[in-house]
């Protein structure tokens, strides 16, 4: 009754039983922190709070203390913004679009990538709120009664989308990611034996105790959430890049912006995956769940999004031409070859060289290999961001006003400070959360164990 | 006969195998008996059609509650950019409601998914009465891990049945 293709191969590794696939997936909750944590989560915590003080000097002093100019209004904020947002969207693609494509292999990353997602979102949130200047009056973007006689917020803004979508985004990448955590959190609490460590696990667990029709609602649940979600990571950020799209400067007055931008997310957000599954993997020896055949799959998305991405450059540069667009054309023209041409050129390498690599089957299943290219995407995707916003403000219509741009310490420190909180989150959550989703995962064990597959396929031959 | 329930005694068998566990509730059904609860740690699939539950009909409530989400949105735009104070942006002046909608489609989108989400999790949260702190609902720990429980009130030759459908352990509660 459970059957999969012999031409699959198998998605857990070695000999596991259902108990085996608990303790696994346990361990590092039960266990100690090994010393690398500890190092890994200092430095996180160090550059978080170096962060914090940058943050603090902004709010105290004002904007001012960023290298922004009148000509250049939008820089190295809204390329962290976008940057972040980009990476957030690898999470709910894998969880939910690849849910409803049925593919298997998602069940023992999805978990980690979900909160990625999430933390990164977290990031993301942080610039443009810390943008508006008085981000004690951050609660206007929100349509609530006021006292100027209710003059509301403008909903024809792709400022305002943007709002709504990436709050909707973020509360409901929570809700699926809990919602898929509280049978797993069950699955600690019961194993638990340190009395506080108890508690605090039925206290997350929301009293879960896997009946047969709270089972047939979860996964009724998950479905239609998937279904909600895929339609969701792909509208942010086409909003996002309407923030660009919708405006007069050329460079960001284009319509090919949303395919482009999403695909871009997609890349990068699967290369930060990788980055820190390569990681996890090694440090929790999950190298039976998540397997070469699963780091194979992700850096063959990364090759796909990568080209998508790679054509959209190119016909971007088309189109500038073929418009007959003088100010347009010198955009382009502008970032190959203006004074940051060696964004645009780090931008191209990382992201269309690159990932072509993967076509080599050798080098997309070498581990060291695709570390590096994850982080390579990530450099490129961040170079993209600062491309398109920098390169296209900093000489405007006006040669008169044309001007450079450089980050202050202050803004380089924030940047640094959302690193080091996107990791001092990711670490706490490796230590304290089942990073695999250990329930769905055991459905698939008889049809894509390894063991499991070759007794069914041993048997089967004898017929 | 329901409330009746209360003073038999329960019965708990543990499987420690899926597929044992769908065959012995087909089973068991089939030899007359009722089954009150089965736990186990994993969705099993087939379960719900052996033990003859009902389709959740979930996914109609968040379809309402999606169409809920949209009703708010339309009524939020409509009441703030063209009834209360309609405003001439960009050219293009807030006269009705149907020829700025174009504009307010993110908004549509986003508020119709926001509470389709968030009111079927709560939905699904109550009606299986999980919240923060409630106690574990599954009688034996070993049924998040790899052991599969069924609940069943006391009948006679039950327990024969229980072990011939390959029951490991079987206890009265």
């Amino acid at each position: 009754m459970h059957y999969e293709s012999t031409e699959r191969k198998p998605l857990i590794l070695g000999d596991k039983s259902y108990h085996q696939i608990t303790e696994d997936v346990v361990r590092p909750i039960e266990t100690a922190a090994p010393r690398a944590w500890w190092v890994a989560f200092s430095i996180a915590l160090v550059m978080f709070l170096w962060g914090v003080g940058s943050l603090a000097y902004t709010v105290a002093t004002g904007i001012g203390v960023w290298g922004l100019n009148k000509t250049v209004g939008w820089a190295w904020d809204i390329t962290n913004f976008v940057w972040w947002v980009g990476i957030g969207h690898a999470g709910t693609l894998i969880s939910a679009v690849l849910l409803l494509f049925r593919q298997r292999w998602r069940m023992a990353i999805n978990r980690s990538a979900e909160a990625m997602t999430i933390f990164s979102v977290i990031q993301a949130g942080l610039f443009p709120l810390f943008h508006m200047g008085r981000v004690w009056l951050a609660y206007w973007v929100f349509p609530i009664p006021n006292q100027y006689g209710s003059l509301w917020v403008n909903f024809n803004s792709p400022l305002l989308w943007d709002v709504f979508a990436i709050s909707t985004y973020l509360t409901v990448s929570v809700v699926f990611w809990y919602v898929g955590l509280i049978p797993d959190f069950a699955m600690v609490r019961d194993r638990a034996i340190n009395p506080v460590q108890k508690h605090i696990y039925k206290i997350l667990s929301f009293g879960w105790g896997g009946k047969a029709k709270a089972w047939q609602r979860f996964e009724e649940v998950s479905l239609v959430l998937a279904g909600l979600a895929t339609p969701l990571v792909l509208s942010v950020h086409t909003i996002v890049s309407m923030d660009f799209a919708t405006s007069v400067i050329p460079g960001w007055h284009t319509t090919i912006f949303p395919p482009y931008f999403v695909a871009g997310a997609i890349f990068s957000g699967f290369a930060m995956v990788q980055t820190l599954l390569l990681i996890v993997r090694k440090v929790f020896k999950m190298e039976d769940y998540i397997t070469i055949q699963h780091i194979e799959m992700m850096n063959i998305v990364i090759m796909v999004t990568g080209s998508i991405v790679g054509v959209a450059y190119i016909t971007e540069l088309f189109i500038a031409w073929y418009s007959g667009v003088e100010y347009e054309q010198y955009a382009f023209l502008n970032r190959a070859t203006g004074p940051y041409w060696w964004a645009y050129w780090s931008m191209m390498t990382c992201n269309v060289f690159s990932p072509q690599l993967m076509w080599s089957k050798k080098l997309r299943t070498n581990l060291v290999f695709t570390f590096m290219i994850s982080i390579v995407v990530n450099i490129g995707m961040w170079f993209e961001r600062f491309v398109i916003i920098v390169t296209s403000l900093h000489r405007d219509y006006l040669p008169s006003s044309w001007s450079m741009f450089s980050p202050s310490f202050v803004e380089v420190g924030i940047f640094v400070g959302t690193i080091g909180f996107f990791f001092t989150l990711f670490l706490l959550y490796a230590r304290t959360f089942p990073v695999i989703a250990q329930a769905e995962l055991k459905t698939i064990l008889k049809t894509s164990g390894e063991v499991q597959k070759k007794l069914h396929n041993d048997h089967g031959a004898q017929h | 006969m329901a409330h009746s329930t209360e003073s038999v005694p329960l019965v708990r068998a543990m499987y420690h195998d899926d597929d044992v566990l769908i065959s012995a509730v087909k089973q068991i059904r089939a030899a007359g008996f009722k089954i009150s609860e089965v736990y186990t740690p994993f969705p099993v699939h087939g379960l719900d059609k052996a033990m003859g539950l009902k389709e959740s009909r979930i996914a109609v409530a968040a379809f309402m509650y999606g169409l809920f989400g949209l009703t708010v949105a339309v009524t939020l735009t409509w009441y703030m950019m063209v009834s209360d104070w309609p405003q001439n942006i960009g050219g293009k002046p807030n006269i009705n409601w149907a020829m700025n909608m174009p504009a307010f489609v993110p908004i549509l989108f986003e508020m119709t998914v926001f509470f389709a989400a968030h009111l079927m999790v709560w939905t699904y949260l109550v009606i299986n009465g999980l919240y923060p702190g409630a106690d574990a609902k599954n009688p034996d720990p070993r049924t998040t891990d790899d052991y599969f429980m069924v609940e069943l009130p006391a009948a006679e030759g039950l327990i024969e049945a229980l072990q011939k459908s390959g029951a490991v352990e079987i206890a009265e509660a």
